[in-house]
């Protein structure tokens, strides 16, 4: 049984204006219990808001709609709040992007770790301080004893960054999903902390989704990928498929972006931004920025390609590099 | 720590100096001074006018008198009162604690209701009830406070009975002042029913004087909590599974509780000197109404005396707010 399982999840946010924008559309996602899976996407493709919402830790205003949405078999969208908050936390466990602002300024290190473990495990004072150690110990930080009475803002980036680890890991969840979790912190701190995520998944038996923007942290650690663009699933393959062969075309440009591909003087990059929530698209989001948008492509929504070709969401998808025609496709549409 | 606190201390002798310099010049500025005010229409000779202006020493230059102020305060002389000729410093001692107690009532009334109702709008943020009560707050904080005062001794002490005009307690209770607190010496004196018509006696002046602290602190723990809901730290703590009220009521709140605590400490200082019109409606003898008393009778000692010893009172709550600032805030503790 896969660990979670997310079919066509979609989160609306209203709008100001009374309106709804919809930030992640139809998304589908499977983790199976021990693996590393990457979500990709620039920012604003809807990543964090996606795996917020498995966490329940959208605002009010946002509507979290889907087919499924299960941990271990059991809807989280049919819990109650209070019966939510016993797995999230516990079994499923997430940290952030920036470590300095997510640790709270008022408490000490040793504080904000005991918390989970008396939450959710009842441990007695002595217990929590026990295992805090040890916990900050896993992580790498040194002389842990003395740092649980340190306060976050007597902590480095990366040191903070550890503690969140230390913080999620407390209650030995099966999932940790690392919403960008090296992206504000400085380039050597950054491998560290990949490498420290990776070693927890071995040892821990946990699974890990890991949202990032970054291809290179992708081929280092992940085993599947996800490639998002705004909101929508583009592509879904094995991390070496993915490499060896991108199907959709953003996914392409996304590798073709890599300093270690670049064969040019001038880095290759993609023109243009992510349509926000005024310029959403009728047919393919992606359309205006690509290389091989037909007509079509901008008035017609494509439809998910064969597994074979990573469920890309493209009307042409790109076998080594050149765009197929799907000619079944094709032929459903007026002339 | 000692040395933050000691050199805050040594900051304020310059403050407190030209404050006395600039209440011992404005009260001379005021036309009329003790004996002529005394002297009423019936008037005095010149030879006694000159007699008693010499007695007070109010012939000699006015630098002169100032000097010799500043002399005695470095000696710990207030001065004497010219109306009642006791020493200013014994006068302020004891009408001090009723200002206290009335001032400790009303901050406890408006900390109890404006931090909750603040932390209720915020996350409510939006509502009816966020809406509504923030429209209160505004009121209660420009209801003028003569009018807000007599309001409720009309609605509830004449027309439903239920509590007392003024003053600090019934007549038929007397016991001799221990603390100064009517509260406390009812309980110590044991006479029964002393310490219900103690309270019953402050309900009224606190609310009154708490007031436009409540909308304040409601007001501001409202905007603080607003912003601390939004910060990565309350999403971190939801994502530990903690309960809503321990993620608002610790995690934010304790945040959130930093520009409320100088609010807090801002309001109790002010409260401190400007009971003076809530003292005055419920003949609360207090130190506000005797400084307005002073200054109808140019008693210049006493005035200057009492202001002088209200601003040291002021200046050690702003640095109290300080130091407590310093506990809840760990940033501010270790010197960044």
């Amino acid at each position: 049984m896969p660990l979670l399982e997310i079919e066509n999840l979609s989160v609306d946010f209203e709008t100001r204006a009374g309106g709804l924008f919809r930030a992640v559309d139809r998304v589908s996602l499977k983790v199976e219990p021990r693996e590393i899976v990457s979500v990709v996407g620039e920012s604003g493709s809807g990543k964090s808001v996606a795996m917020l919402a498995v966490m329940g830790l959208l605002p009010k205003t946002a509507r979290v709609t889907a087919d499924r949405l299960a941990f271990e078999g059991e809807n989280l969208l049919g819990l109650t709040p209070a019966a939510r908050r016993k797995l999230v936390g516990k079994d499923i466990a997430m940290i952030f992007q920036e470590p300095m602002s997510s640790l709270n300024p008022c408490f000490t290190v040793g504080f904000q770790i005991g918390e989970a473990l008396a939450t959710h495990l009842g441990m007695g004072r002595a217990a929590r301080r026990a295992r805090a150690i040890e916990l900050l110990e896993q992580v790498g930080i040194p002389s842990p004893e003395s740092r649980l009475s340190a306060f976050p803002h007597q902590l480095s980036g990366g040191m903070s960054q550890r503690v969140m680890i230390a913080m999620a890991i407390a209650c030995s969840p099966k999932l940790l999903i690392a919403d960008e979790p090296s992206t504000a912190l400085d380039v050597t701190i950054q491998a560290q902390i990949l490498d420290l995520l990776v070693r927890l998944r071995d040892e821990k038996d946990m699974a890990l989704v890991l949202i990032t923007h970054d291809m290179g942290v992708v081929a280092e650690t992940a085993e599947r990928v996800v490639v998002q663009y705004a909101g929508r699933q583009v592509e879904e393959a094995t991390t070496v498929d993915l490499f060896r062969d991108p199907h959709h075309p953003y996914t392409a440009a996304l590798l073709a972006a890599l300093p270690e591909r670049a064969t040019e003087k001038r880095l290759p990059a993609i023109p243009g931004v992510v349509p926000g929530q005024w310029d959403r698209l009728e047919g393919c989001m992606f359309a205006p920025r690509c290389d091989f948008a037909t007509p079509l492509c901008s008035t017609t929504r494509p439809s998910r390609a064969a597994p074979e070709l990573g469920y890309a969401l493209c009307h042409t998808p790109l076998v080594a590099g050149r765009p197929t025609e799907r000619t079944a496709r094709r032929e459903e549409l007026p002339a | 720590m000692l040395a933050f606190v000691l050199r805050r201390i040594a900051l304020t002798v310059p403050t407190l100096f030209a404050l006395s310099f600039l209440t011992f010049v404005a009260i001379r500025l005021v036309p009329g001074d003790p004996i002529e005010v005394r002297r009423g229409e019936r008037g005095i000779s010149p030879e006694r006018l000159e007699f008693f202006r010499h007695e007070l020493g109010l012939d000699q230059p006015v630098w002169k008198q100032f000097l010799d102020y500043i002399w005695g305060l470095m000696h710990g002389d207030f001065g004497v009162s010219i109306i009642s000729q006791d020493s200013v410093l014994r006068e302020f001692l004891t009408l001090f604690p009723a200002t206290l107690e009335l001032s400790l009532f009303a901050m406890l009334f408006a900390v109890v209701f404006g931090v909750p109702f603040g932390v209720l709008a915020a996350v409510k943020r939006g509502s009816v009830f966020d809406h509504g009560l923030m429209g209160v707050a505004l009121f209660g904080y420009s209801m003028p406070v003569f009018w807000w005062g007599l309001l409720l001794v009309l609605f509830f002490s004449v027309t439903l009975d239920l509590t007392p005009v003024s003053g600090r307690i019934d007549l038929l209770y007397y016991f001799e002042p221990v603390t100064g607190f009517m509260t406390v010496d009812s309980l110590l004196s044991g006479q029964e029913g002393a310490f219900s018509s103690a309270l019953s006696h402050l309900v009224l002046p606190a609310i009154v004087l708490g007031t436009i602290p409540l909308a304040a602190i409601a007001r501001m723990t409202r905007s603080s909590m607003l912003e601390v809901l939004e910060e990565d730290y309350v999403r971190t703590a939801r994502a530990k599974g903690l309960s809503p009220f321990r993620v608002i009521g610790l995690h934010a709140l304790r945040n959130a509780l930093i520009p409320v605590v100088t609010t807090i400490g801002l309001q109790g200082g002010t409260m401190l000197a400007g009971a003076v019109l809530t003292e005055t409606i419920f003949a609360w003898p207090g130190v506000g109404k005797w400084l307005i008393e002073s200054i109808f009778r140019r008693d210049y000692p006493a005035l200057q005396g009492g202001v002088l010893l209200i601003s040291t009172l002021l200046v050690l709550v702003n640095m109290t707010v300080d130091i407590l600032n310093a506990v809840i805030n760990p940033r501010i503790r270790h010197g960044r």
